[in-house]
């Protein structure tokens, strides 16, 4: 077990020797410290995060994964394109690798950028088994940097993934420290008035929903790099550098607002794909999905990377700085969000979520509380920029956009008036969906051959997550047709974020730039909103496709794509691994 | 309160010797993956506590449950028990067995049975009853109990919580049990028999697993079943001041 660790560490060493590389992992139990605590969890080659693996396009790659835990396990190489069978998804592309067993991927690299790796079994994931992947390009990258970082990101938690689920199921709210109080209540009223406050109060009550059910998970650690705030994961440079920064979001539950106090951010790739640079200085990312951004530190001094949970209940840090141990301020935390009735006007099933907001609001049942939200900006006018869900409606209803920063309180992809749209730190421009337009459209540009509707659903009371209302244990498979090009049509119905990720083929998130809609492999869909993705469907098998956070996917946020058709082997999918996954 | 306890803890390690509960979660079995409907358990005591009445009269309290099953359909063990502990007898000592399924989207139906094993007469009932979360946050079990005699009665209980901050929660729960006839062995009068009121202040200390609390709980019969407590030298109405601790696994 020793030597195949050093083995493995070594091969990860050596440079990549012509175009064939073989990497060896193990799959151990480790223990993680955050700094604030110490757990058990899993990693790769002896620790968590795992080695980042680097490869190169148009490489051909076979990794040896060893697995010394006491249950099955498996890799999933997030964001990849590569024959189904390679995609390590137990019960859908293989059966798994079982304890001892070694299991070898074979697979060609015919891509490039930033991707990670993670379990697919259980809920190894959310306790630690991930690495990150940086792909060097074959041709040169359409921008410049002088050094880089993988900035891997997670959310790390005192109980094991099974506890969290088990207490998720018993108690919806077990982990939501941030619900309305009755001090809450009492600064409404100050700043509401007293009835609209009741008023407000008795319309969530009457839906039993929470403007607080924002996160499911708190209680966390943000780790970067695996390390928690205190420990202070560092990046050196030198002055007047440019650095890349490889952002990856590998947490089990944990949207993060990413800033660093005083750099810009230009963001030039998402999800491994580049895409038109687009400067910032701040932008969320979601889970699951990566984002490369360029920074120009010209100080001789200490910069705080600080990526703040979306509801505010934690954070990670890290630092870059000219020499080890400079430390830059780290800011505090913003005020916790609050979901409004924006949110919730998909709930109703509406055909037009994506105009949410006011309209969705009158249709309906909610008209009271439509009006007590309207009263209180009447009441409340600009001194109210503080509460969420009135901020943009006030922004909304009086139409003066320009007044807003750029990038703020009116974003396509969140339900107008939403109380979870981001607006930055300082004020300045906060990255969009809308913002993103691929720098090289990966396919020809054409109509879609199909549309399926996928309603993301839900009861948060009980804790079960669906699509269509169906809980992937009772569901059948999604069947495409090879050569098919098909639009995807999320509408959120619940009151919670989802990023969703479609395993083995890049999917165009509309953003209604046409030809340079950007790619990307996952795509988060926010609450009261309809979001479309159009997908080429050019690889035959049988993939995954599911809401990225852990425990909606493990509670039946999960489908089974079966691509049909296509060239010679694939035509053995049917016959092939697929049997233990079984279908409905 | 000893014995009430190592009965309590006997009948848990029985339920933990199951089979089936084991594992916490099954679904983790990879080849068949999440295929498998997800099951999980729970234990919880919504109250394990020390009561001290108005007449110096002491008793060890708890209401509690163990459930284990899939979103479709949980068994569930409920236990409620009151210990007094001078007369070292059970005043009341209640087990159910129950069934439960998803009726809507917040309300659950549960049928099963329910064996009263207090000091004194023994009674065992069936059980049929709704359990669910009502608007405005109320939590709501309501169930009818037919005996082996053929007497029935009807239990509700609500409980709202109040959260002063995030950790620290005042919560009311009333539980009302009406008569549909006289049993009068087990003192139980035609009408409403009894109420008792609870106001609880909790802190969550570890997590939601343990949140210590005080409160005041306030006991009353009525009508017949009054008339019978006071023909066996029992007070009608008691207050008592309660020391303990929510508990959940
Ligand atoms: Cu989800």
């Amino acid at each position: 077990m020793k030597t195949a660790f050093l083995a493995g560490a070594l091969s990860l060493l050596l440079p990549v020797i012509g175009l064939a590389g073989e990497y060896n992992l193990t799959v151990d139990r480790v223990e993680i410290d955050t700094g604030d605590f110490v757990k058990t969890g899993i990693g790769y080659n002896g620790k968590s995060p795992g080695p980042v693996l680097h490869f190169k396009e148009g490489e051909k790659v076979s990794i040896n994964v060893t697995n010394n835990l006491d249950e099955m396990t498996s890799i999933h190489w997030h964001g990849l394109i590569l024959p189904f069978e390679q995609d390590g998804v137990p019960g859908i592309s293989f059966p798994g690798i079982k304890p001892g067993q070694t299991f070898t991927y074979n697979f060609p690299i015919t891509q490039s950028g930033t991707y990670w790796f993670h379990s697919h079994s259980g809920f190894q994931e959310p306790d630690g088994a991930y690495g990150a992947i940086v792909i060097e390009p074959e041709g040169r990258d359409p921008f410049r940097y002088d050094r880089e970082y993988v900035v891997q990101l997670t959310d790390k938690h005192p109980h094991s993934g099974d506890r969290i689920m088990r207490n998720l199921k018993m108690m919806p709210d077990y982990y939501n420290r941030e619900q309305q109080t009755v001090g809450e209540f009492f600064s409404d009223v100050s700043d509401q008035g007293f009835m609209n406050t009741v008023k407000d109060r008795l319309a969530w009550g009457g839906m039993r929903m929470m403007k607080a059910d924002v996160e499911d998970l708190q209680g966390f650690t943000g780790l970067i790099n695996g390390k928690g705030p205190d420990q202070n994961w560092t990046g050196l440079f030198q002055s007047g550098e440019r650095i890349r920064l490889r952002f990856i979001n590998s947490s089990a539950m944990t949207y993060f607002d990413v800033r660093i106090p005083g750099l810009d951010m230009t963001v030039v790739q998402a999800d491994g794909n580049n895409v038109q640079p687009v400067t910032v200085d701040e932008f969320r990312i979601g889970v699951a999905e990566t984002y490369d951004v360029i920074v120009r530190p010209k100080d001789e001094k200490a910069y705080t990377i600080f990526a703040e949970s979306m509801g505010r209940s934690g954070y990670a840090r890290a630092t870059l700085a000219p020499k080890e141990g400079m430390e830059a301020p780290v800011p505090g935390l913003r005020k916790p969000a609050r979901l409004t009735m924006a949110d919730m006007s998909g709930m109703h099933g509406m055909d037009h979520g994506d105009m949410g907001g006011m309209e969705g609001m009158d249709h309906s049942k909610m008209g009271k509380m439509d009006h007590s939200e309207m009263k209180s900006m009447g009441h409340a006018g600009m001194s109210d920029m503080d509460h969420s869900g009135v901020k943009a409606m006030d922004h909304s209803a009086m139409g003066h956009g320009s007044e807003m920063p750029a990038g703020g309180a009116s974003d396509p992809f969140y339900a107008e008036g939403s109380g979870l749209v981001p607006t930055a730190a300082n004020g300045g421009k906060f990255l969009s969906y809308a913002d993103l337009k691929a720098q090289n459209p990966l396919y020809e540009e054409r109509e879609a051959t199909r549309e399926i509707e996928l309603r993301l659903t839900g009861n948060m009371e009980r804790y079960t997550w669906s699509i269509n209302g169906v809980k992937y244990e009772d569901a059948d498979p999604i069947r495409l047709q090879y050569g098919e090009r098909v639009r995807f049509k999320f509408v959120n119905e619940t009151m919670m974020t989802h990023p969703m990720h479609l395993h083995g083929m890049w999917s165009m998130l509309d953003v209604g730039a046409g030809q340079l809609n950007p790619v990307k492999h996952t795509i988060s869909v926010q609450p009261g909103t309809t979001v479309y993705m159009e997908t080429e469907v050019d690889e035959p098998g049988q993939w995954a496709f599911h809401c990225h956070l852990s425990y909606h996917a493990a509670a039946g946020m999960f489908r089974k794509v079966i691509v049909e058709g296509g060239p010679e082997s694939a035509q053995a999918v049917e016959a092939g691994t697929g049997s233990t996954g079984g279908e409905a | 309160m000893s014995r009430g306890i190592s009965l309590i803890a006997l009948v848990v390690l029985g339920w933990g010797l199951m089979p089936t509960v084991t594992s916490a979660q099954e679904q983790i079995e990879d080849t068949t993956a999440r295929k498998m409907p997800l099951k999980v358990w729970g234990a919880q005591f919504e109250e394990f506590e020390y009561r001290y009445s108005d007449d110096d009269e002491e008793l060890g309290v708890w209401n509690g449950d163990v459930f284990y099953g899939t979103d479709e359909l949980k068994v569930r063990w409920l236990t409620k028990g009151e210990y007094a502990i001078d007369e070292q007898a059970y005043e009341q000592l209640e087990n159910q067995l129950v069934g439960q399924m998803p009726i809507s989207d917040f309300f659950d139906a549960k049928a099963g049975v329910r064996f009263d094993t207090p000091e004194g007469p023994d009674r065992t009932y069936a059980v049929v009853g709704i359990t669910g979360l009502a608007p405005q946050w109320f939590e709501i079990d309501a169930n009818l109990y037919v005996s082996e005699e053929g007497d029935s009665s009807a239990e509700l209980d609500a409980e709202y919580e109040l959260l002063l901050t995030n950790r620290l929660i005042l919560a009311a729960a009333v539980d009302a049990t009406v008569a549909f006839s006289e049993d009068r062995e087990i003192g139980v009068g035609k009408g409403l028999v009894s109420t008792e009121t609870g106001l609880r202040l909790s802190y969550d200390l570890v997590d939601r697993s343990f949140s210590p609390y005080i409160g005041v709980v306030h006991e009353r019969k009525y009508g017949d079943s009054e008339d019978f407590a006071r023909a066996e030298g029992d007070g009608a109405e008691s207050w008592y001041a309660v020391l303990g601790a929510r508990l959940s696994f």
